[in-house]
């Protein structure tokens, strides 16, 4: 390669590397160092130590609580229908739709999702109408809401289900029909085949989907401002809050929040690529 | 083993009927929701008052001009690098890599932070236009675009096609424009309708750089009118939908591998 043509190659990739920077890794060391800055620019712990006080790590918990649910609740019922439908007798159109829809449901979040929501089982809701005129079951009175922890709940599945459909069916593609054979031939039972054979193998993949559900949740805000209207302290909306709001407007306590949202994404972020690494061994 | 199959594909059957019912009711509620005019009236009433109203036009142009705009940044800053790393700079592409999945740890509410904290000093008509938008939906694209752009490299043999058209006399920007863009069609297409469908359907950075997209639009309609947003939900779906058929239709088309993969919003 002549030094011309290197010069050219790396002209072809600077563009990119000098993007990434500027509007991806300057911004989050911004971010970092705006979380440790007063409004006048003066360094301080001020904002970082008040992601310890009850106001934000309740926001933090019930983050880490709605995330956590709807991941393994969302990851369980994706993996079931995904094995549902690469099981060998399942009709292919099923499969193709199935994979189908879950693109599309997993791309349909945020705010269409929540009036989606709030159209079927909100107060004055379809389903809620139905269920209230025809069972006489008032959903309302007897404690379900929408706005609550487990309205939210019902609503995050609808893209984290989709979500994990999409992540978990390359995995589940490669669990070879051999290997369940070849157990059953050698007298397990199906449930034994399972504990022994296909969940072990399975387990660095669902680990890492679960994580990926994780964080797919923890970061969604249109969803949970549509819905909760900063009823249910939530940190994505508590950020929206002191960020935009003109009461509480806050904007260095958002960054020491949204940098707090940063870790624990790394961390939880982390473990799924190294358990990814893991996993790849199997999917060849 | 038959026996134990069709026991499989029957508890299947039932998780695939729970699993729809649970993901079309609430569409099948919202359509009749929105055609709701009053107790046990029906009627079209909320879709002609929403087409009325100029702001769902120019909410809708803005956030498509929005999309047009990222997919043109993201694939110009992509493509030349997703095409020298396969062929040239291999040993840069765990970097490459590192960088497109960024995003997945920077949700939109936390880059939309960094970018109005970082880019505060920057003169008013850039902080407070749409390019800083348009800057961070681009980077939102990232995992989406590599991706698809990773798997279309992958099926065809750009080592012999660049050599084939360099021994031909052609340059630089022939090869990329002329021999290795005609291949990569598919996974162009169905990048820019997944980049399509995230940008319009995106709310947080919208909202929080204060700009009404279309979903910022719908939530201001939906403070007020609640048939009129689920009138707006509908029309939101079947962009997505629109989207990813257009997704589906190109990989067939071509027999490529479908890449994508939902978002945070």
């Amino acid at each position: 390669m002549s030094a011309r043509r290197r010069r050219l190659v790396w002209l072809g990739v600077a563009p990119f590397f000098l993007y990434a920077v500027a509007f991806l890794l300057y911004p989050s060391a911004s971010l970092v160092v705006g979380a440790f800055q007063s409004e006048e620019g003066e360094y301080t712990l001020r904002f970082v130590r008040r992601l310890i006080t009850p106001g934000a790590l309740d926001a933090y918990w019930m983050s880490i609580k709605l995330s956590f649910v709807t991941a393994v609740l969302g990851g369980l019922m994706g993996l079931l229908m995904a094995y549902a439908a690469v099981s060998p007798g399942m009709p292919r159109p099923i499969r193709t739709a199935l994979t189908t829809f879950s693109g599309v449901a997993a791309n349909f979040a945020g705010v269409p999702l929540a009036f989606a929501f709030i159209a079927t089982i909100g107060f004055t809701g379809i389903v809620t109408q139905f269920l209230k005129d025809s069972a006489g079951l008032d959903l309302y009175e007897a404690g379900f809401s929408l706005y609550s922890f487990a309205g939210l709940v019902l609503v995050y599945m609808y893209f984290q289900i989709p979500l994990m459909i999409l992540v978990i069916t390359p995995a589940l593609d490669g669990l070879r029909s051999e290997w369940r054979e070849a157990a059953l031939n050698l007298g397990a039972s199906p449930s034994q085949y399972w504990r022994h054979v296909a969940l072990p193998v399975l387990f660095p993949s669902l680990l890492g989907a679960v994580v990926l559900l994780f964080g797919s949740a923890f970061g969604a805000y249109a969803t949970a401002y549509a819905l909760t209207s900063g009823q249910l302290p939530l940190v994505p909306v508590l950020i929206g809050q002191v960020k935009i709001g003109n009461v509480l407007s806050d904007p260095h306590y958002g960054d020491a929040l949204a940098l707090g949202m940063v870790v624990i994404l790394v961390v939880s972020m982390g473990s799924y690529a190294l358990l990814q690494r893991k996993a790849a061994r199997w999917q060849r | 083993m038959a026996a134990v199959s069709r026991r499989t594909s029957r508890w299947g059957i039932l998780w695939i009927v729970l699993g729809s019912a649970y993901f079309l009711v609430p569409l099948a509620a919202t359509a009749q929701f929105s055609l709701r005019t009053g107790r046990d009236e029906y009627g079209f009433g909320a879709y002609s008052e929403i087409v009325q109203d100029p702001l769902f036009r120019q909410s809708l142009a803005f956030s498509f001009k929005l999309a047009l705009y990222t997919i043109v940044i993201a694939l110009v800053l992509l493509v030349p690098t997703a095409y020298w790393v396969h062929l040239k700079l291999p040993r840069l592409r765990p970097v490459v890599e590192f960088l497109t999945v960024l995003p997945f740890v920077v949700p939109p509410i936390v880059l939309v932070v960094g970018l109005l904290r970082g880019f505060r000093w920057t003169p008013t008509w850039f902080y407070g236009g749409y390019l800083l938008l348009v800057a961070g939906y681009v980077v939102l694209a990232f995992p989406y675009i590599y991706r698809s752009l990773d798997a279309g490299l992958r099926a065809i043999d750009i080592h012999t096609l660049t050599e084939a058209a360099q021994s031909l006399g052609a340059s630089w920007p022939t090869v990329l424009l002329r021999v290795i863009v005609p291949n990569l069609k598919s996974s162009l297409l169905s990048a820019a309708f997944l980049t399509l469908a995230i940008v319009m359907g995106e709310f947080t950075m919208g909202l929080l750089m204060q700009f009404t997209t279309f979903a910022v639009h719908i939530q201001y309609v939906g403070e007020t009118q609640a048939t009129g947003a689920a009138a707006l939900s509908i029309i939101s779906f079947a962009i997505t939908w629109v989207a990813m058929l257009g997704i589906l239709l190109v990989g067939r088309r071509i027999g490529g591998r479908q890449v994508q993969i939902g978002g945070t919003r």
